[in-house]
């Protein structure tokens, strides 16, 4: 009925308050993500100085040697660190599916780790704990007298990555494992099949949507990495590359918006890719008779081996956040296995000179969470409550900033934004507010992910009641509509807020002096120098404290507020 | 498949599971013959479906035996036990064709892709399916998923068949046709096997023997007709067809029900304590006296008889009448007499 009712309303043709906050939406997403991208393709296709349409910045990309070394060693890092992640994940997630296994808590609790860190920061401790003369090296050196390279070159940046994005992996594995009816695996069983065939043949073929989803965001995420493999010295990849570009020989050069289309070429590939690898693989067998999932046994030998296991991932897992809190209490670490002596002096320098870094990235999260909250509880209301044409679109445009890299947006904000000179002759680009709206547009198709899921636990009829008893439809949207989704919008605001603090990738272009600089930033910056080091890991502690208070917040919260509306569900 | 292994027997001995503090399965024995065709029958809840899966391997007792052909299997896994099990959902896999599916148990017991074929032709033949070998389940009716699931089973020709609830996820007129083609293919293969229902006409139309469980516990085995004719307890004479239950007492040589009406008992008639007379409504006959008396409460027409409901002494009894012409219809209020031969009456306990 409401629905209805506000169709005809937009069909008069009078502009009404949908209408505008549609078209509101739709100018912001245009100036500040089509506009920008649009200005990188447009210089990749065009011929500097003249503007003519042109493939041949594209021929010469092709022709340069370090681009195509970078290309590949891209699509290595990235495919490697699949594989890598991979084995990790596949016997955490089948062992805590279908087995009674007391660290099955304690292993999903792993998912949320890469949330909280995200590679770049814990970098420069993981190559103190296994770098060359880092502690596992000198260890094992003195100990058995070999040494392992896992930190040197691209096996550097695998190895980073892989520890950080398993989890992504393991949680969506899990889920799909989750959801396979039981008999599925039992009437394999039942003809002869157990142990790893059962797994290979029916467990996980059935289980690879949950698996492709997975280990196609951590191929996209490593690929764009801008910042992990600088701190770990790798510059011949190709994100990397585009950032240097750029900050070296300057935002006319046309190499940094090829490289930014390849960027995007190849993210927009994967995620097709995907789609199509899973089309009409949608095996949704939900329970149908038989309880839950039948949980086997494990025998003694196996739950050493098990726990074992967890172990040495949790070990694995925990290393970068270890080495991050040692490398912030150290007054000196250097070719020894833990640092000489303890100092607090990184955390008084951090909290009194460089503040303000801390203090920026609290305003700069805020914001941009406050914006993607806002516009990402308006698209839901405009998608679900109205029939306005073109609504889809909106949605579309904002879920497609996922497939836009981070140095990408960046890259588009310097271009599209330097010419423009306000009052004062600043450039717009150099503006702070640049840093948040990037920021914003990056994280707002997650922060519409949570408002879509706040809005569809309200049942229409709670609207249409109001409607039914006389209110007007602005009046509903704020008495019953805003007040329903709180719960839902304080959540999505609390996640926005805590991944827009680690976020680097754009604000690495953007930030034109270390006084807008937010902490993410501050960090990449000490972490280039030994004497900075302890300084920026301090920072990184900060940050890694941050966000965890803020995803607990966000737990509380959410779990709070559905139980004051009963929809404990 | 030509020279099928000679039918095996079952045995269950003295099973005893629990689920934490639930007990679903109490002291069950239980004896089934090589070749039967043989029905767990009981309400939801009642444990049929976790004997079925302790037989396949899929739950443990914490007593008892389950014997095939005389061996103790508890010790051993699924995979190990070639029990042919055909799930309520069928379970088929959607990643695998039809024939894949048929294939699989076969391919797990790495026999020759020449042997494998031939097989899995054969058993599709079975079912009448061999055009769908290429099709994917999706792309199957459920009637035909369902055929799949037991061509599926019987390719790695197993010692014995379970069948889950195999009907329940058809349609009423499917499960007509289903049952037959389900016996006669079970006749053919001279398989022994076990059908697990809640439904007592398919255990009745299908089944050689039905064992009727109530609450983890099998309170009474026999064929159906024995189990209609002579049922052991209350339960059984009220889950098998329509019965009618009058409480009351046995006083001399009858048995006095609560009201006070008197039935005289058969000479030597054993009746048990806390006894009630049970008859089956078809078995009673409306008459203007007799010691059974009451009002007729309703009256439902079925077309060859009807039904009337008759209160005695509280208790609404059901008594069945041939219907010969409307003028012969008794209306509710009247009082009438409900006839009652002795060798009819049955005197169960709970």
């Amino acid at each position: 009925m409401s629905v209805a009712h506000l169709s005809s309303r937009a069909q008069r043709g009078t502009f009404s308050g949908p209408a505008l906050l549609a078209l509101a939406i739709a100018a912001f997403l245009a100036i500040f993500l089509v506009v920008p991208v649009g200005a990188v393709v447009y210089v990749a296709f065009t011929e500097k100085g003249t503007g003519a349409p042109t493939l041949v910045n594209f021929l010469d990309f092709a022709r340069t040697d370090l681009f195509v070394r970078s290309f590949w060693n891209s699509v290595w890092v990235s495919a490697m660190t699949v594989v890598w992640a991979s084995v990790l994940a596949l016997p955490l997630a089948y062992l805590t599916t279908r087995f009674e296994f007391r660290g099955a808590a304690l292993v999903q609790t792993l998912g949320f780790l890469p949330l909280i860190m995200p590679p770049f920061v814990g970098a420069v401790a993981m190559q103190l704990l296994f770098g060359r003369n880092g502690t596992v090296n000198l260890l094992l050196d003195e100990w058995f007298d070999v040494r392992l390279d896992i930190m040197e070159g691209l096996n550097g940046v695998i190895f980073l990555q892989a520890i950080h994005y398993f989890p992504f992996i393991l949680v969506n594995l899990s889920a799909a494992l989750r959801n396979i009816d039981r008999a599925m695996e039992e009437a394999a069983q039942n003809l002869g099949s157990h142990g790893i065939r059962l797994f290979r043949r029916i467990a996980f073929p059935l289980a690879l949507p949950g698996y492709v989803a997975g280990a196609s965001l951590v191929f996209v995420k490593v690929f764009d990495d801008v910042a992990s493999p600088l701190l770990l010295n790798v510059k011949e990849m190709l994100a990397p590359q585009a950032y240097l570009r750029i900050t070296s020989i300057g935002i006319d050069d046309p190499m940094g918006y090829v490289i930014s289309v390849v960027l995007i070429a190849i993210a927009v590939v994967t995620m097709w890719g995907s789609a199509r690898v899973l089309k009409g693989k949608d095996y949704a067998t939900a329970q149908r008779g038989g309880g839950g999932l039948n949980r086997r046994k494990l025998s003694r030998g196996q739950s050493v081996l098990a726990y074992a296991l967890v172990l040495f991932v949790l070990a694995l897992v925990l290393a970068p956040h270890v080495g991050l809190l040692l490398l912030s209490l150290a007054t000196v670490w250097s070719f020894s296995p833990l640092p000489d002596g303890f100092t607090l002096a990184h955390y008084a320098r951090v909290l009194g000179d460089s503040s303000v870094y801390i203090r920026n990235t609290l305003l700069y999260s805020g914001l941009a969470a406050a914006i993607d909250v806002v516009i990402g509880a308006a698209i839901a209301y405009l998608v679900l409550r109205t029939r306005l044409p073109g609504r889809q679109a909106l949605d579309w445009l904002a879920g497609a900033a996922l497939a836009v890299p981070g140095v990408v947006l960046g890259i588009g904000y310097l271009r599209a934004f330097y010419g423009i000179t306000l009052p004062g002759g600043v450039p717009m680009a150099t503006l702070w507010i640049m840093i948040v709206l990037a920021i914003a547009i990056r994280r707002l198709p997650y922060a519409l992910r949570a408002a879509y899921a706040a809005l569809q636990q309200i049942s229409v009829s709670l609207e249409e009641a109001a409607e039914n008893l006389g209110a007007r439809r602005s009046r509903i949207v704020r008495r019953i509509v805003v007040p329903l989704m709180t719960g839902g919008l304080a959540a999505g605001f609390v996640t926005s807020f805590a991944t827009a603090a680690v976020e680097l990738s754009a604000v690495l272009m953007l930030v034109q002096n270390n006084s807008d600089a937010p902490l993410s930033y501050g960090l990449y910056v000490l972490m280039q120098t030994p004497a900075g080091r302890g300084a920026g890991a301090a920072l990184g502690v900060i940050a890694v404290v941050i966000v965890a208070v803020c995803m607990g917040l966000s737990q509380v919260v959410v779990s709070r507020s559905q139980r004051a509306r009963g929809l404990d569900i | 498949m030509n020279t099928m292994p000679p039918a095996v027997s079952i045995d269950i001995r003295d099973v005893n599971l629990s689920y934490g503090a639930t007990r679903v399965l109490k002291d069950v024995d239980l004896s089934i013959r090589p070749g039967e065709l043989f029905a767990f029958l009981g309400p939801s809840g009642c444990g049929k479906t976790t004997l079925l899966r302790l037989i396949a391997g899929f739950a443990q007792a914490q007593t008892g035996q389950v014997l095939l052909d005389g061996s103790d299997v508890a010790g051993l896994p699924p995979w190990q036990r070639d029990v042919g099990m055909v799930f309520q959902s069928y379970a088929l896999w959607p990643h695998m064709t039809v024939a894949q599916n048929v294939a699989f148990g076969l391919e797990e017991r790495r026999r020759p892709r020449a042997e494998i074929e031939r097989r899995v032709a054969e058993a599709l033949a079975l079912v009448g399916l061999e055009a769908y070998a290429g099709r994917r389940p999706a792309q199957l009716s459920g009637g035909q998923q369902q055929r799949v699931a037991l061509a599926r089973t019987i390719a790695i020709e197993p010692k014995v068949l379970l069948l889950d609830e195999p009907l329940s996820n058809l349609d009423a007129r499917m499960r007509l046709s289903v049952r037959r083609e389900l016996r006669a293919l079970q006749q053919r293969l001279g398989l022994t096997t076990i059908f697990v229902t809640h439904d007592q006409e398919e255990a009745n139309t299908m089944c050689d023997r039905i064992a009727v469980m109530e609450a983890g516990v099998i309170r009474q085995v026999g064929t159906p007709m024995e189990l209609y004719e002579r049922p052991a307890n209350l339960f059984v004479a009220g889950f098998l067809g329509t019965a009618n239950i009058l409480p009351g007492r046995v006083a001399g040589d009858a048995f006095e029900v609560t009201g006070g009406a008197r039935v005289a008992l058969p000479r030597g008639a054993a009746v048990p304590a806390g006894a009630r007379l049970v008859f089956r409504p078809q078995h009673a006959a409306l008459t203007p006296d007799g010691a059974l008396r009451g009002p007729i409460t309703h009256r439902e027409f079925l077309g060859a008889t009807v039904r009337y409901g008759v209160d005695v002494g509280g208790t609404e009894i059901l008594v069945d009448a041939p219907f010969q012409s409307t003028g012969d219809l008794h209306d509710a209020g009247t009082t009438v007499g409900v006839a009652l031969a002795p060798e009819r009456a049955l005197y169960l306990a709970e």
